[in-house]
């Protein structure tokens, strides 16, 4: 039996070791609903095949860490990355460059958002009476849902957020974490504002049950990134028809699913800041 | 009066549980869990097929996975089973088999990405280890007398394949049988790490709360196992096995940079990839980033671990000890017997981790969950076991019924079996403890994951080698209480 088992193992190798993927193909940082998700990047996938003249694919992943080891891999050569995960994937692939941004990414905040059993009010200030309650980030290498509020909690209290908090959760992704703070299973969390907009315009928050408690300070955050050999795989200058096309996304209902007003041009040096609050919460080396 | 052995083992056990129940978080922290629960409810009933995009595509990848995975698991289990003498075989299969699928697919992810030899593999490695150990066992079991009647002068092989093997062969069969269907659960739960299995959709879906998509997932796994036996048959596993590869497709390009750069930076450990010369600085840098990683992670992922895995033991024995009667024929009728079996094959066929995944969702994220989850799996499966057992023990004809005969007649002749299950069952108790944590529940998982997360292989694998050498320290000690109180009937391998 042993031998047929061989047989059918080589077969395999020899498959795996052939397959050789000549599509473009990227992928996207699990930061909310996949369905949502898939359906916009197939929309992307779609956009870009017909500019760039090649077969382009978008792949799902489950984790951010996982959208950057493909990045990282060679498996996706384009990836849409939050500020915190694109550079990591950029020091982890060198001469890969941030291509486009959306308009809104150069400005993105946090959200604080709270359960209404709180009795907490909206503020300009850090709300500190969040201390001792549950709280929940999204996802461990999200921006808007990790780094950025974390350096905000460690900044306000000098304490690691487990010290500040009763208990600490990572929802994985930023509609999760609405709906766990809207059920109360944690009473406060922190969220992206453009995943809260999105929901509240879906009639998927209860304003009566989750509110919104306090905005971060803006910061740099998504981007498209591509690595740096995407040129002597797919010919010179692709890298520069790709950020051609990004830029020139214009259909509205694709700008709408993002949701972005438009994308803009993007470099690496505009992400110096998440880098530095990366290192300074210990989250890069 | 004299206690026995198994008795005063049995106290201490629940003890020591209820001291771990005592520190740990077991708080409901959902404030409303029924609008959810009872979303759930619905898709329970309204199960919708249709929903789910690419069903028969996830259902053939889930089956190929787990045939090619366990496929080399065997082949490499056998081989590493004619060497178990030598020692380093067997440290090898004990360390490889003491990590998690979930890990060693992380692990791969790493060097291969998603491809299909990420999943292959991450299946064949720990399941070659569990096949060493007990084909070995197997085969020193088998009969010896054919053995000793074989002439002086035969060549080994003709020995081993004509003396040996023959009266090994039914129990190799049917374990591997056993391991197939272990594999497709493993196979399923690598989907929740990108792979495309069953799993990949069952996370979308439960974490949309499309619980119509999951309750049709559900049942098509249920469906799967339940039916194994129907269609693996011995003739086909060659069919099947060449059949496989192209359902799961090429998947992208292996490349060897990615390999090399696996080991030869991602897992080096900081410092020492830092250091421009391997120095004493460099080492001592080394020694102290571990001292860091181990003060402020691994110790509180072990201590998390431990207390989760003794609760979660005893309350499996303690569910095993009610739910083996609702299968045996001592005590049920024939309807009763058949709800039982339903209720056991649902509970037993459902992998922890789903079941973790689920009641988190009701209860928010204490051990709570984990506890439920291990006890009802773990419980069904001895229960399952015991039960049978139980249906093959002559009783007098003047038995009692009901009660009397499950506390005076029943429950004192299994206890040493149900015993020894259940310290089988401990250090696979331990290992899922651990691969909870990622899920969010604070075992050893859950540190892995977060150094995974921060694309810290370094750290990862540290904390990976911690979790299997906690796993051998905990069958080392089953193994040696299951000796002191002479525990041995050797159980069917659960």
């Amino acid at each position: 039996m042993s031998r047929k088992l061989g047989l059918g193992l080589l077969f395999l190798l020899i498959f795996a070791g052939n397959a050789v993927a000549k599509d473009f193909v990227f992928t996207a940082i699990p930061d909310e609903d996949e369905t949502r998700l898939a359906q916009r990047f197939d929309k992307v996938a779609a956009y870009l095949a017909k500019e760039l003249g090649v077969p382009v694919r978008y792949i799902p992943v489950k984790s951010y860490a996982a959208a950057v080891t493909a990045f990282r891999n060679n498996q996706v050569q384009l990836a849409w990355f939050g500020g915190l995960s694109g550079v990591r994937a950029r020091r982890l692939v060198p001469g890969s460059k941030a291509l486009a941004q959306g308009q809104e990414d150069r400005f993105f905040t946090t959200f604080f958002i709270a359960h209404a059993s709180t009795g907490l009010k909206p503020g300009e200030a850090f709300p500190e009476k969040i201390a001792g309650l549950t709280f929940t980030f999204g996802s461990k290498g999200s921006t808007s849902g990790r780094l950025m509020p974390e350096f905000h909690i460690r900044k306000w209290f000098s304490k690691a957020p487990s010290e500040v908090f009763s208990r600490v959760g990572f929802s994985g992704n930023h509609s999760r974490t609405i709906a766990l703070v809207q059920s109360g299973a944690y009473l406060v969390g922190a969220v992206n504002f453009k995943v809260w907009e999105n929901e509240m315009k879906a009639g998927r928050i209860d304003p009566d049950k989750v509110r919104v408690v306090w905005k971060t300070p803006p910061y740099p955050d998504y981007h498209w990134t591509i690595r740096g050999d995407a040129d002597r795989a797919f010919g010179a200058g692709f890298s520069a028809r790709v950020k051609r096309a990004l830029l020139g996304i214009k259909d509205p209902a694709l700008l709408a699913s993002f949701p972005r007003k438009s994308f803009v041009a993007a470099k690496n040096s505009d992400y110096e800041p998440i880098l530095k609050v990366g290192k300074s919460i210990g989250l890069i080396d | 009066m004299e206690r026995s052995g198994a008795f005063k083992t049995s106290l201490a056990f629940i003890g020591v549980a209820i001291v771990c129940l005592l520190i740990a978080d077991i708080e409901i922290s959902t404030l409303d869990p029924w609008r959810e629960m009872g979303r759930m409810a619905l898709g329970v009933v309204t199960p919708n097929f249709l929903a789910v995009g690419q069903l028969g595509e996830a259902l053939a990848k889930t089956v190929a996975f787990a045939f090619l995975g366990v496929a080399l698991g065997v082949v490499v289990g056998f081989a590493s089973a004619l060497l178990f003498h030598f020692g380093p075989v067997r440290w090898l299969s004990a360390f490889v088999r003491a990590i998690h699928e979930l890990f060693w697919a992380l692990i791969f992810l790493q060097i291969f990405g998603l491809t299909p030899l990420t999943g292959i593999l991450a299946i064949a490695i720990p399941y070659g280890g569990i096949f060493a150990k007990v084909y070995s066992e197997i085969l020193e079991e088998a009969d010896p007398r054919p053995l000793a009647a074989v002439p002086h002068g035969a060549s080994p092989a003709a020995a081993f394949f004509y003396a040996r093997l023959p009266d090994a062969w039914v129990h190799i069969k049917s374990y591997t049988l056993y391991r197939l269907e272990c594999g497709l659960r493993s196979s399923a739960i690598l989907g929740f790490v990108g792979l495309p299995t069953l799993g990949f959709y069952l996370e979308s879906a439960f974490r949309q709360g499309h619980y119509s998509e999951v309750s049709a997932l559900l049942i098509l796994f249920y469906v799967l196992i339940a039916s194994l036996r129907l269609w693996v048959k011995a003739r086909l596993v060659p069919l099947y096995l060449l059949a496989a590869p192209f359902f799961l497709g090429p998947g992208a390009e292996i490349s060897l940079a990615n390999i090399t750069r696996f080991f030869t930076q991602d897992i080096v450990p900081h410092p020492i990839r830092a250091a421009e010369t391997l120095d004493f600085a460099a080492l001592g840098a080394w020694a102290d980033w571990m001292w860091q990683i181990f003060t402020t992670q691994a110790l509180w992922g072990i201590a998390a671990t431990l207390i989760l895995t003794q609760i979660a033991l005893v309350a499996s024995g303690a569910l095993a000890l009610v739910f083996f009667p609702l299968i045996s024929r001592r005590f049920f009728g024939r309807f009763g017997r058949t709800l039982g079996h339903g209720f056991l094959v649902v509970t037993r066929s459902t992998p922890e981790y789903i079941l973790a995944y689920l009641f988190l969702q009701f209860w928010g994220p204490s051990m709570l969950p984990a506890i439920v989850a291990l006890a009802l799996h773990n419980g069904a499966v001895i229960g399952h076991l015991i039960g049978r057992h139980v249906d093959e023990i002559p009783l007098r004809p003047d038995a009692p019924k009901g009660l009397n005969l499950y506390a005076y007649e029943v429950l004192p002749r299994v206890y040493g079996q149900f015993l020894a299950f259940l310290f089988y069952r401990w250090e696979v108790i331990l290992r899922e403890t651990a691969i909870l944590g990622i899920l969010g529940i604070l075992t050893l998982g859950f540190y892995v994951d977060s150094a995974i997360a921060d694309i810290r292989m370094d750290r990862a694998v540290f904390l990976i080698i911690i979790t299997a050498f906690l796993n051998i320290g905990v069958d080392a000690l089953s193994r040696a209480i299951r000796a002191k109180i002479r525990l041995t009937t050797t159980p069917e391998r659960t």
